[in-house]
């Protein structure tokens, strides 16, 4: 059975309040309604609770998409690069672009468009190199996997990469 | 390489050698991140990865012109108080001394240049002058780096440039800093808006020894945190045509109304400074920076007259911890160290005075 509120005596207690002063204890219960206008609480909003959730859920699949962005060429994850703020290897700035963006964007006053100096013989060398890192990790997995055949071939390929 | 007889307890050129706005520029520094294409960066990269990055910068290093200047320190050979040394004399970073794996820094024999080899990124390259001189040590640096180009391939991209470990460098990579000597604005008050208005361009205010270090001596770093979307020399002519003659106009002035107004205070801090430091038998690292401090701002405003400049720069130095171990030659607790920084200090007024 319910404790009726103390005030209207009408709806039942639904607020109950425990208070000591001077040395005394005394206890309330009140409706809602009656709290409210005692000032004891304050009547909140009508949450729109499944708006609330679906925009948690919308910025959870996000985040979880983004955070999901893995780079072939080193293994580094999104989520990984937030807990240290170092990135893996060159090629990860093209496979976190979408991620990384917004954060190179807000901490170098809103370009993401280089204009400084350009080294002489930029171009297909530098991008045919990304690629060893892949291999270099390959090898090493290969090594540890004590498959000597692919560890063979991968070293050749890298050999090949790396000559000039 | 040993560093212990090289560095011994000589003067630092690049603080040592005058240069324009001394009295309030103690120093400039430019600094460029690069990277190896074809390797990770060393946060994914094994040790045997780490060899074979130093190895490659060794080896081409020493192939170019600027080679045949340079020594190489292993860093992860080195003892301990070797590499507190080259902390001290701003050589290479905290994070490159207290790092783990290979590593290392090749220095020029006049200190004025350092390339860190695998501290954040691959190649850290640095030069060093006295007072403002950052166009000069970007005329300096840019030619290093066009030598290095012409031996190794730097991880770099169309739109975001050279690419860097932490997105905070990519870019440019370029890091452009000097050390300020404000003890006027601290004195009148008006740091606050200094260090806000600085704020305000996207430059970064610390302490002496950069990043995580408290301003002590009312010396402090000041430097760019952009480094994309804008040339070297773009950021490079706003810290010398803008930030810091605006910041030097401002101290000298606060200088001057000191002098005019407050003459007894200021002098009364000077001597006291002089007093201290002449007299002193156990001083700390950080008293001894304040009243140094004091010192210094007394040679600039014609107080002072029988001391060099130099000598109070070499202090500066020499009375940090690891130097004065190296300088008695041996390893002295806190309270050892209080008592030979008093005895240097004290010989080094008086030889100047006498």
């Amino acid at each position: 059975m319910p404790i009726q509120c103390q005030r209207c005596k009408a709806a039942p207690a639904t607020v109950h309040l425990t208070d000591i002063a001077q040395g005394e204890k005394y206890e309330r219960h009140l409706c809602a309604d009656c709290a409210e206008e005692e000032g004891v609480v304050m009547k909140t909003q009508q949450a729109p609770l499944n708006e609330i959730v679906t925009k948690f859920i919308m910025h959870k699949a996000a985040a979880q998409e983004l955070a999901d962005l893995t780079c072939p060429q080193c293994g580094l994850t999104f989520v990984e690069f937030r807990g240290s703020g170092l990135l893996g290897c060159p090629n990860d700035y093209v496979a976190f672009q979408r991620a990384l963006d917004p954060l190179i964007e807000r901490s170098h006053g809103g370009t993401l468009q280089h204009v400084g100096k350009v080294p002489n013989r930029a171009g297909n060398q530098v991008q045919s190199k990304i690629s060893l890192i892949r291999l270099r990790r390959e090898l090493q997995q290969a090594i540890t996997e004590e498959d000597y055949e692919l560890a063979a071939r991968l070293r050749d390929q890298i050999k090949e990469l790396e000559t000039p | 390489m040993n560093t212990a007889n090289w560095l011994s307890g000589d003067s630092i050129r690049w603080l040592n050698a005058g240069g324009p706005l001394q009295e309030v520029v103690l120093s400039s520094r430019v600094r460029l991140a690069r990277n190896l294409a074809g390797f990770p960066f060393l946060s994914r990269a094994d040790e045997g990865q780490r060899r074979q990055i130093y190895r490659q910068m060794y080896e081409r290093l020493t192939q170019l012109p600027i080679g045949a200047d340079l020594a190489f320190v292993d860093i992860n050979e080195t003892p301990y108080l070797d590499r507190q040394l080259l902390v001290e004399r701003h050589l290479i970073s905290r994070q490159h001394a207290e790092g783990e794996g290979t590593r290392g820094v090749a220095l020029s024999r006049e200190e004025t240049i350092a390339l860190m080899i695998n501290e954040e990124d691959h190649l850290r390259i640095q030069v060093m002058g006295c007072g403002l001189c950052l166009e000069e040590l970007w005329q300096q640096i840019d030619q290093i780096d066009n030598q290095l180009h012409s031996v190794v391939d730097f991880a770099f991209n169309d739109q975001y440039g050279y690419l860097t470990a932490c997105p905070t460098n990519v870019g440019t990579g370029i890091r452009v800093s000097v050390m300020l000597h404000l003890p006027a604005l601290k004195l009148v008050g008006e740091l606050e808006k200094v260090s806000r208005a600085a704020k305000d361009m996207h430059l970064a205010v610390r302490g002496l020894h950069g990043e995580g270090t408290e301003a002590i001596g009312d010396f402090y770093q000041v430097s760019n945190q952009i480094t994309l979307g804008k040339s070297e020399t773009e950021i490079i002519s706003e810290f010398c045509s803008v930030m810091v003659p605006k910041i030097v106009e401002y101290e000298k002035l606060a200088r001057e109304v000191l002098m005019r107004e407050r003459p007894a205070a200021i002098e009364d801090k000077i001597w006291r400074a002089f007093g201290l430091l002449e007299n002193a038998r156990t001083i700390s690292t950080e008293e001894s920076l304040y009243l140094l401090s004091h010192l210094r701002m007394g040679i600039h405003l014609g107080r002072v007259a029988n001391i060099p400049l130099n000598t109070i720069n070499d202090l500066f130095i020499q009375t940090q911890p690891a130097h004065l171990q190296k300088l008695s030659g041996m390893i002295m607790d806190g309270e050892a160290r209080s008592v030979a920084r008093a005895e240097l200090i004290r010989r080094r007024l008086n030889n100047n005075n006498n």
